[in-house]
């Protein structure tokens, strides 16, 4: 009988080391440490942090949103908590989520190394990131800022108060962590994959976060120019954006998206790598059409780089621009139809366990697909004159970002818990997040496309009557998914010391992390794994086979 | 059913172009949802028949190429055609037709000022005719703003130191939201009003109702006396400046050898940053600039004023 699942190479031998989390019991040993798998660690519980700081943002603005007149707020509060929500939560929380956490984690473990190429580089990164932090929460703690996320000038340069340089310093920062981090992964995985891993061995996780990686890199110090320019002509009135010292408000605006839209790419690429990992490993099946999956990746990272335009189709930008931005983001979306094409032939004729990590990935799926179908509207120019600036964007984006980024990242949390914990968390709690998430996620925003035919503009702290029955529907929709939000980290708190042991590979998966202990030792693995075998050389037929055994075996023997 | 559809879920249709834009939000909605129902329906079915423990035929190898094939070609096909669809309309959208009635809007924090072709102004309301086209001509004194009208389906930014045009056909009367649809600071939701689409009585009686005396050709031809630009563009001047008479809609050759067309925009740079473009033949220093000295609806009113200029006569009408 063939196995269930093969994984990439031999089982390590017995490892007599103390794990990775006991190895050493100071703080410093834990603030000092270069270990990608502390680092992992020392990532997850700040963006968890940041995480809070943003929803409880979000929370204030659902809550005002209640009533039409907005009462809970000003509109003052309200335009810098939609401004905390929108910086806190991209750039402190999406885009270092799935790379910096996941990524730190079981990256260097897949590739069979013992770390990232940099390891201090790698803890460097998290000081930048945390530092920017400071710097950002300075900025909100200090009087805020409502300039939004986009910081749009003239707005933002000339007219708004607040502190908008400790803000945009700290993402300044922050950005330099993210280089430093897609620096980091790049060469790992050119130089560090154990012998008999070729490329086209490298589970698509690897694939995803490299391209993640490469737009890291690339589009990253874009920002920072754009963001140094504003605050010189903010600080200085040197005269780039503004027309009345003799600036272009619209370049600003091409050189925000020439980073943010490539950027919101890396809030989804590394979703999408998590999400190839799992429904591989819980269909117990290759992952449909690997090649495609990988290139796809690569693809979506190239021409994330040439779409940026279609965020200014109403901003007086020449509508040939228009046109050519537009037939590109058609173009873009191509890569990611096949790839949830190909996700779903891979349940085909699979043996589909339903543990929590699927359900979070077929969630993903679902929200996935129809955050990427709303795309299409909003990349056909008249519809998307309509549509831009009102709800229908704030629904699009948020059904991939948080239906798609967030379900896999908590979907790759419960994959990976188990090795990063040595722990199993309550499945039936799991379960039900999982369900709480999806059903108030899905009631919190799909009424917010309708509400964006209907006409309501975003950044509104009033809004029409007509507009209440839809925005209170949402509301509740979020109290459910904050609920949702909550159980995780209280069950995985509560696993830390009561969860049941969770052996080497609990899930009987193929990659490289799987074959050492959980939680594994300092360097990961005892001798070099030599991989010999496919990424997911996983088995239908024989885990059916498997468990027809297992039952046949558990039935008294009156029925055999 | 479809009633009640329309009132929950329809924003009035009340221009010739919103019923273009419907038509392709429901061609796309229509595709996709049958893109979504499919894999969703996909989806559980393959997760309902291939659990484990059910007596499916199971398979680890598959052939993949054909379906590839099929997934990402047709789709393509699908979307070029998406986006020809959409950017005609995208295009009808972009080009007024000549006989519109120019109104001025002016975007300041936070209120849209408003002047129609007879001087009659107005704050945060547009009163329009019906059926006849309309084409606003825009610009904001401070931060970029924009004029959304959900139920004409068009929007654009309003953007400082540029003009942008907006233009549509209202074709059914009655009062329709004005939103300001780019983020503008404290006062942004509050920053709208009302579009008021009116019968032809309706709309006249409107019109002379009104205490307004002078057309905006009447203001600018006013301002470009009391500004002292007549004292070098006027025909009685002895200053050599460039003349404005018929100049506008006109190419206009430059002293670095670029040639433009004398729209709006060229206008109103001239005015406030006069160094910008130089008129072939004329120093570069005989222009002082009018910026800080005249505001947007000024400087709107002075190229109403412009435009009027016939291309023969010398002096101010």
């Amino acid at each position: 009988m063939n196995a269930i699942a093969t994984p990439q190479a031999a089982p390590q031998p017995p490892i007599h080391e103390p794990n990775y989390l006991v190895v050493e019991n100071t703080v410093r040993s834990w603030l000092l440490t270069t270990d990608h798998k502390r680092i992992g660690i020392l990532y997850m519980i700040s963006i968890t942090l940041f995480f809070l700081v943003g929803g409880a943002a979000a929370t204030l603005m659902r809550l005002n949103l209640l009533t039409p007149q907005g009462a809970l707020v000003t509109s003052t509060t309200y335009n810098k908590l939609f401004t905390i929500h929108g910086v806190i939560m991209v750039w402190f929380f999406l885009i270092p989520s799935v790379p910096t956490v996941i990524g730190n984690f079981v990256l260097p473990m897949m590739l069979g190394a013992r770390d990232v190429a940099f390891p201090r580089l790698n803890l460097a990164s998290w000081y930048l990131f945390v530092g920017g932090g400071a710097f950002a929460l300075w900025a909100i703690i200090a009087g805020g800022v409502d300039t939004g996320w986009t910081f749009y000038t003239p707005y933002s340069s000339t007219y708004a108060n607040g502190h908008v340089i400790a803000m945009a310093t700290g993402i300044f920062i922050a950005g330099f962590g993210s280089i430093a981090t897609g620096l980091n992964f790049i060469v790992t995985v050119h130089k560090m994959r154990a012998p008999g891993l070729t490329w086209h061995k490298l589970p698509l996780f690897v694939w995803s976060m490299y391209s993640t990686s490469v737009i890291l890199v690339l589009a990253t110090p874009v920002l920072a120019i754009t963001l140094v320019l504003m605050a010189l002509e903010r600080a200085f009135g040197i005269g780039i954006f503004d027309p009345a010292i003799g600036g272009d408000p619209l370049l600003f605006q091409h050189l925000f998206w020439f980073y943010s839209h490539p950027a919101v790419y890396i809030m989804i690429l590394p979703g999408m790598g998590v999400v190839s990992e799992i429904i591989a490993c819980f269909s117990r099946k290759a992952v449909f059409g690997y090649y495609f999956v990988a290139y796809s990746s690569v693809a979506i990272a190239v021409l994330g780089f040439v779409v940026w335009g279609h965020h200014m189709f109403v901003s007086s930008q020449s509508i040939y621009a228009g046109m050519v931005f537009s037939i590109l983001s058609f173009l873009v979306s191509i890569p990611s139809a096949i790839k949830v094409f190909n996700w779903t032939a891979t349940l085909y004729r699979g043996s589909i366990w339903f543990q929590t990590p699927f359900l979070y990935v077929l969630g993903f799926i679902g929200l996935f697909t129809i955050g990427g179908l709303t795309g299409l509207f909003l990349a056909a120019l008249a519809v998307d004159v309509h549509l831009t600036d009102t709800y229908f964007v704030i629904a699009h984006f948020h059904y991939i970002m948080v239906g798609g980024m967030v379900m896999a990242y908590l979907g790759g949390l419960h994959y990976w818990w188990p090795k990063i914990s040595g722990r199993m968390y309550p499945e039936l709690l799991a379960k039900l997040s999982a369900l709480f998430i999806f059903a108030g996620f899905n009631l919190t925003f799909f009424p917010q496309f309708i509400l964006g035919y209907l006409g309501m503009p975003r950044r509104y702290h009033a809004y029409a009557p007509e507009f209440q029955v839809l925005n209170v529907l949402s509301t509740a929709g979020a109290s459910i998914l904050a609920i949702g939000y909550f159980l995780p980290l209280a069950y995985f708190l509560w696993s830390l010391r009561y969860g049941k042991v969770a052996g080497r590979n609990p899930w009987n998966a193929t990659g490289l992390e799987w074959t050492t202990d959980s939680p594994p030792p300092k360097h990961n693995f005892a001798v070099v794994p030599v991989v010999t075998e496919p990424p997911y050389a996983y088995d239908p037929v024989a885990a059916e086979e498997a468990l027809a055994a297992e039952r046949k075996q558990r039935e008294p023997a009156y029925v055999r | 059913m479809t009633a009640l559809l329309a009132v929950w879920f329809l924003p009035p249709r009340a221009s010739d172009i919103a019923r273009e834009v419907d038509a392709l939000f429901y061609g796309l909605l229509v595709l996709c949802g049958i893109i979504a129902i499919g894999v969703c329906a996909a989806v559980v079915l393959f997760c309902l028949r291939y659990r484990q423990g059910s007596n499916a035929t199971r398979q680890a190898e598959q052939k993949t190429i054909p379906l590839e094939i099929t997934w990402s070609v047709i789709p393509l096909v699908i979307f070029i055609g998406i986006f020809i669809w959409a950017g005609a309309v995208y295009f009808h959208m972009s080009k007024p037709p000549d006989n519109a009635t120019e109104v001025h809007v002016v975007g300041k924090q936070w209120m849209w000022k408003i002047q129609h072709p007879n001087g009659r102004r107005e704050i945060n309301e547009i009163h329009l005719l019906v059926n006849h086209p309309v084409k606003l001509l825009m610009t904001s004194q401070d931060v970029i703003h924009d004029v959304f009208v959900p139920a004409f389906r068009t929007k654009q930014d309003v953007v400082p130191g540029r003009y942008t045009i907006e233009w549509f056909t209202p074709i059914k009367t009655g009062d329709y939201h004005l939103f300001c649809a780019e983020y503008c600071g404290d006062g942004h939701s509050r920053m709208g009003g009302w579009v008021h689409v009116l019968a032809p009585d309706a709309y006249a009686k409107w019109l002379a109702d009104t205490s307004t005396t002078e057309t905006v050709v009447a203001a600018g031809a006013r301002l470009f006396q009391a500004r002292g630009c007549a004292g070098c563009h006027g025909p009685n001047a002895t200053v050599h400046a460039p003349p404005l008479n018929g100049i506008f809609g006109h190419p206009v050759a430059l002293s670095t050898g670029k040639t433009v067309i004398a729209d709006e925009q060229y206008i109103h740079d001239s005015i406030l940053q006069p160094k910008k473009d130089i008129v072939a033949g004329y120093p570069d220093n005989l222009m002082p600039t009018y910026q800080g000295q005249l505001g947007e609806e000024e400087v709107m009113e002075l190229i109403g004023y412009i435009k009027a200029l016939g291309s023969t006569s010398g002096g101010v009408p």
